[in-house]
């Protein structure tokens, strides 16, 4: 029998075919019903494939599955080392982010709709953010945003649904901008790389924007935006090496940071002016003795070896290394964070109920919820208690030859409400404005 | 008009439409998008029986969904059908601009330099960061000649629209098929001196024809933009291009129908093998389809064959 | 006066670059009309491949020349390996089809070998340095070149010249470039188009490999490398003109150049120049710049 896919009758039945079918997987996908206290069941978002997969959605990923195995065995340290969330056991299911915005809120309405769980955890690009957010509050669905960085989330409209406990990127290029100017405080030119998409204009204008505020005599020389994913920077550099700046700011990240510095070391740029990786942290493990010296390293945040000498950082960095073989950066911090924030929400509205609490309780119990993760402290203060702040930190680079490990010197914390903007100021104005409000001691 | 396989495919849509409230949200939703996609299908399987492919079709596309949200963000403007029309006429618009070069190439240079124009426009796209650079922005919700529908009757609302807007215009491309401009279609593609000598000018043929395929694709733009509420540069990249591109050579070129059966097929397929695979979807999917190319000789390879023959009159 | 400088060799330098990428493919698409967007898994396996063969040349302490050759000869065996492989067990099963499905299926390759690369070599990145930190800078002035590139030029220059001289002086070569005019009338002649179809698909991926290879040292390996890759190859290929090795290098040197001067002069545009340039080079050229004439047939 012969198929030809233009026959009306053909078509006809493979239509109701296809119908049929995904009916019936849709049944299939109803959960039985549930007899308490059942588990807990939690969408972890993050690429699994692509080119982010490897620098952010893969320890994304391990640090909720390694967290969530803490919690569900009971072993994280106090506070945290009750049973799962509110004594049930946590059900993850890890849905990849990748592929075009209508297909990755296809997925987020499977998670809510189709599979149905609690909470969803996730999110790395801004753009996934963005699209998320409305159809997160259209479906009442708790979601708790771990990486992206785009302030405009909570910025342009109010939200109920929707938490993120990782500070937005504002901190970073404002960090940078600060940490720059204490190291290296007679900058007087200065030129930028980033890649030509929203994460590197963003990164960039907040940069300029912070350093007009804190050295306003100090002048924009060359503004660099090559092609994300371009890999090859030989003309960029040339130009930077026959410019007269005398730092770079990049936002690159994973290969084309990579690709950046092998070629700028090979050509001698480190050594013409210091250069600073706002997300340096999560390469610095890689390249290692590649890094050159007295290159500037954020984290985007406390994170990895910027993160505060605590108990529970060691016991993170420890679960962390003995499964996963290499030690967490700050992707995984980030998911931790929001994991043991949506705990300790959950934990309150339980506390409060005496049962297994509702979605809008859950919310209820989270907004403005100050904490301590691996990372250190962070409080939900800005947009109606629905988005983080947090110290950020920033390094020096050192390869220690001795120990053969790098290391991050010299490094400079800045208080959150001094990277910050205040309570009802949008980012972009607060840096327009002077930053106006900053707490820096 | 009204043959018995246009008739068949009427009642189709219309079966669809009455099960859609019955059916779980996530999977109207999907079919939603699916069949928006559907008519930018629709639009290349026009252009590829008269044997070009573009590869840019994302302009088209990135043009509808774009007109949408930013017509919904700067006047205030809400309603559906007056969005939706606008975008494909603001799409049809570009088309016939840009038909009038791209009309004069064929294979692998029609391909390319269309897929250069769709680039273009994301370039543009990415640098205008007061539209969110590649984040994009949201499209605010629509409204239906007054009535504004939230939660799930707004999933199943935006379904009828597509619907119906994919029936109308399933009806309109079949009657375009047998008319005079869709059945020259095979002997462009064929060897087009012979159509010339017959004193037609090829070169305005296949200008109309990117025009139509513009429309729908800026269409598909327009209702994917309102359905996903969210529009973003990527709308315009090669690789959104290549997507359609792909689906419409796994659905063929034999009819209306496939268009919308093939584009819904895939989007479930894609759904399913992320669900079940989230770290190797990709090689599923690949591995998948390229089976259904090689195993299926007589579905896609036959297409050059009955496209040779002169097609019969539908009956 | 430095900047000029800077431009011309920086186009030089990403001139090559593009060459190399691309001369592999306008040989496949002249020959066979076959756009072939598995040349992105080529060169992603050229790379990976040269990657995996510094890593384990460069242990041993040897001299980093032969690091360099060492590499080369990995990463073409492999594109050799993966040429027979795909048209021998693939591609030939759908020579007969209509062009956009055998695009398909190229493109469905595409996919499943990304998939393959990952499982293989994992999902982390790679780093092949060796040989670019070994070859040294050259200073001129203000300027910091590195011989790596130079020795990137050099390597493009030789290829475009003995491509050049192969296909118009071989017998091999001349057969080709029958087949690439006119298939049928070059079998009619009693060319096996066959054969010539195999060995141009695995010179073909060989040259891609070596792209892939020579780019190793200077990017950070990962996956992905092969997607941004095709869509400039087949820029370069068609504002060249296909299955013209001069058409390539004309192609790349005019990209190059135009996109080093943006970079420098005018940054913001440095994202449209090469569609820019390909769509004016249609404008005037439809077919490419180095096309021969195409009979009409009727």
């Amino acid at each position: 029998m012969t198929f030809h896919f233009g026959n009306p009758r053909r078509v006809a039945a493979l239509a109701a075919m296809v119908t049929a079918a995904s009916v019936a997987v849709a049944a299939a996908q109803q959960p039985a019903p549930r007899q308490p206290p059942g588990p807990v069941r939690l969408g972890i978002v993050s690429f699994l494939s692509g080119p982010a997969a490897s620098p952010f959605g893969v320890p994304g990923r391990n640090g909720a599955e390694i967290v969530i195995e803490a919690l569900n065995a009971g072993t994280a340290p106090a506070p945290f080392n009750t049973v799962g969330l509110g004594g049930a056991k946590i059900e993850a299911k890890y849905v990849d982010e990748a592929g075009s915005t209508a297909q990755v809120v296809t997925e987020f309405r499977n998670l809510v709709q189709r599979d149905q769980v609690d909470a969803v955890v996730g999110y790395i690009s801004s753009g996934s953010c963005l699209a998320v957010t409305p159809v997160a509050e259209e479906l009442k669905a708790l979601t708790v945003y771990f990486d992206c960085g785009t302030p405009r989330i909570f910025e342009e409209t109010a939200r109920k649904y929707v938490f993120r406990a990782s500070p937005h990127a504002t901190m970073d290029n404002v960090g940078a901008a600060r940490y720059l100017l204490a190291k290296h405080k007679d900058v007087a030119v200065y030129s930028g790389i980033n890649q030509n998409y929203a994460w590197g204009q963003d990164s960039w204008r907040d940069f300029v924007g912070a350093m007009k505020v804190l050295a306003p005599k100090a002048a924009v020389d060359k503004e660099l935006f090559p092609k994300l994913f371009a890999g090859e920077y030989g003309a960029e550099i040339s130009t930077l090496l026959t410019s007269k700046s005398q730092a770079l700011h990049t936002s690159f990240w994973d290969g084309d940071l990579e690709g950046f510095v092998y070629q700028g070391q090979a050509r001698g740029l480190d050594k013409r002016m210091p250069i600073i990786y706002t997300t340096g942290e999560a390469s610095i493990w890689r390249l290692r003795d590649k890094m050159p010296d007295n290159t500037i390293i954020g984290g985007r945040g406390p994170n990895g070896p910027l993160a505060p000498d605590t108990e529970l950082n060691r016991w993170f960095q420890k679960i962390y290394v003995d499964r996963y073989g290499t030690p967490p950066t700050y992707p995984s911090y980030q998911m931790a964070l929001s994991v043991l924030g949506l705990k300790v929400a959950w934990d309150k509205a339980q506390k409060a109920k005496g049962g297994k609490p509702t979605t809008d309780e859950v919310v209820q119990a989270f907004e403005g919820i100050e904490y301590d993760g691996p990372s250190g402290h962070v409080k939900l203060a800005l947009s109606n208690g629905h988005q983080g702040i947090q110290e950020t930190a920033y390094g020096t680079y050192r390869f220690n030859k001795q120990t053969k490990q790098p290391e991050l010197v010299d490094v400079m914390r800045f208080p959150a409400e001094c990277v910050n903007p205040p309570n009802g100021v949008n980012a972009d104005d607060w840096i327009k404005d002077g930053m106006k409000g900053a707490k820096c001691k | 008009m009204w043959s018995r396989q246009n008739i068949a495919g009427a009642l189709a849509f219309a079966a669809l439409a009455v099960a859609a409230p019955f059916l779980p949200s996530w999977l109207v939703s999907l079919a939603t998008i699916a069949f928006a996609n559907g008519l930018v299908v629709l639009g290349l399987v026009i252009l590829w029986r008269a044997g070009l492919v573009p590869f840019g079709q994302a302009l088209f596309y990135a043009a509808g969904a774009y007109t949408v949200a930013l017509m919904s963000r700067y006047t205030g403007l809400r309603d559906v059908f007056v969005l939706v029309a606008a975008g494909a006429l603001a799409a049809g618009l570009v088309a016939f601009l840009i038909g009038l070069l791209l009309a004069r190439y064929r294979d692998i240079f029609f391909a390319m330099l269309s897929l250069a124009m769709s680039m273009i426009l994301y370039g543009v796209l990415v640098k205008t960061e007061t539209l969110g650079s590649t984040d994009g922005f949201h499209v605010e919700t629509g409204t239906f000649l007054g009535y504004a529908p939230r939660g799930a009757a707004l999933g199943l609302a935006l379904f009828w629209l597509v619907l119906g807007t994919c029936g109308f215009a399933a009806l309109l491309i079949a009657t375009y098929f047998v008319s005079i401009a869709g059945v020259l279609a095979a002997p462009v593609r064929d060897n087009e001196i012979r159509v010339e000598f017959l004193g037609l000018s090829v070169d305005r043929l296949i200008h109309l024809k990117v025009v139509i395929s513009g429309v729908l694709a800026g269409l598909g733009g327009a209702l994917a933009a309102l359905a996903v509420a969210h529009v973003d540069p990527n709308m315009a990249y090669w690789t959104t291009s290549g997507g359609f591109v792909f689906v419409t050579i796994l659905a063929g070129a034999g009819s209306v129908a496939a268009a919308f059966v093939g584009s819904f097929v895939f989007e479930l397929a894609r759904s399913i093998a992320i669900d079940f695979f989230p770290g190797t979807w990709q090689i599923i999917l690949g591995g998948a389809l390229l089976l259904t190319i090689l195993f299926l000789p007589e579905g896609l390879g036959s297409l050059a064959g009955r496209l040779r023959r002169v097609p019969e009159k539908a009956s | 006066m430095l900047t000029a400088f800077a431009i011309l060799t920086d186009g030089l330098v990403y001139a090559a670059y593009l060459f190399l990428v691309a001369v592999g493919l306008t040989l496949i698409f002249g020959v066979m009309k076959i756009l072939n967007v598995t040349h992105g898994s080529f060169y992603a396996f050229g790379a990976y491949g040269a990657a995996t063969a510094v890593g384990i040349y460069f242990e041993r302490g040897l001299p980093a020349a032969g690091g360099f050759l060492f590499m080369i000869l990995v990463a073409m065996a492999i594109g050799l390996v993966l040429g027979v492989i795909l048209e021998r067990g693939i591609l030939r099963f759908v020579y007969g089809k209509d062009e956009v499905v055998i695009v398909l299926v190229t493109y469905a390759t595409f996919l499943m070998l990304e998939d393959v690369i990952a499982l293989i070599w994992g999902r982390q990145s790679y780093a092949a340095w060796q040989p670019m930190v070994a070859a040294g800078s050259v200073e001129i002035g203000d300027l910091v070149l590195s011989n790596y590139d130079i020795v990137l030029v050099a390597l493009a220059a030789g290829v475009a010249m003995g491509g050049y001289w192969a296909l118009k002086y071989t017998r091999y070569g001349r057969l080709l470039t029958a087949v690439i005019f006119d298939r049928e009338t070059a079998a009619a002649f009693g060319v096996n188009v066959t054969v010539v179809y195999t060995v141009t698909f695995i010179i073909g991926a060989m040259l891609g490999a070596l792209g892939g290879a020579v780019m190793a040292p200077k990017i950070s390996v990962t996956l992905g490398i092969g997607v941004e890759v095709i869509v400039l190859a087949f820029a370069v290929v068609v504002t060249g003109g296909l299955g013209s090795i001069e058409g390539a290098l004309t192609g790349a040197l005019i990209v190059g150049l135009c996109r080093a001067a943006a970079v420098h002069l005018v940054p913001q545009i440095e994202l449209f120049v090469i569609y820019a340039v390909m769509a004016l080079v249609l404008v005037f050229r439809p077919y490419g710049l180095f096309t021969q004439a195409q009979p009409r047939k009727i």
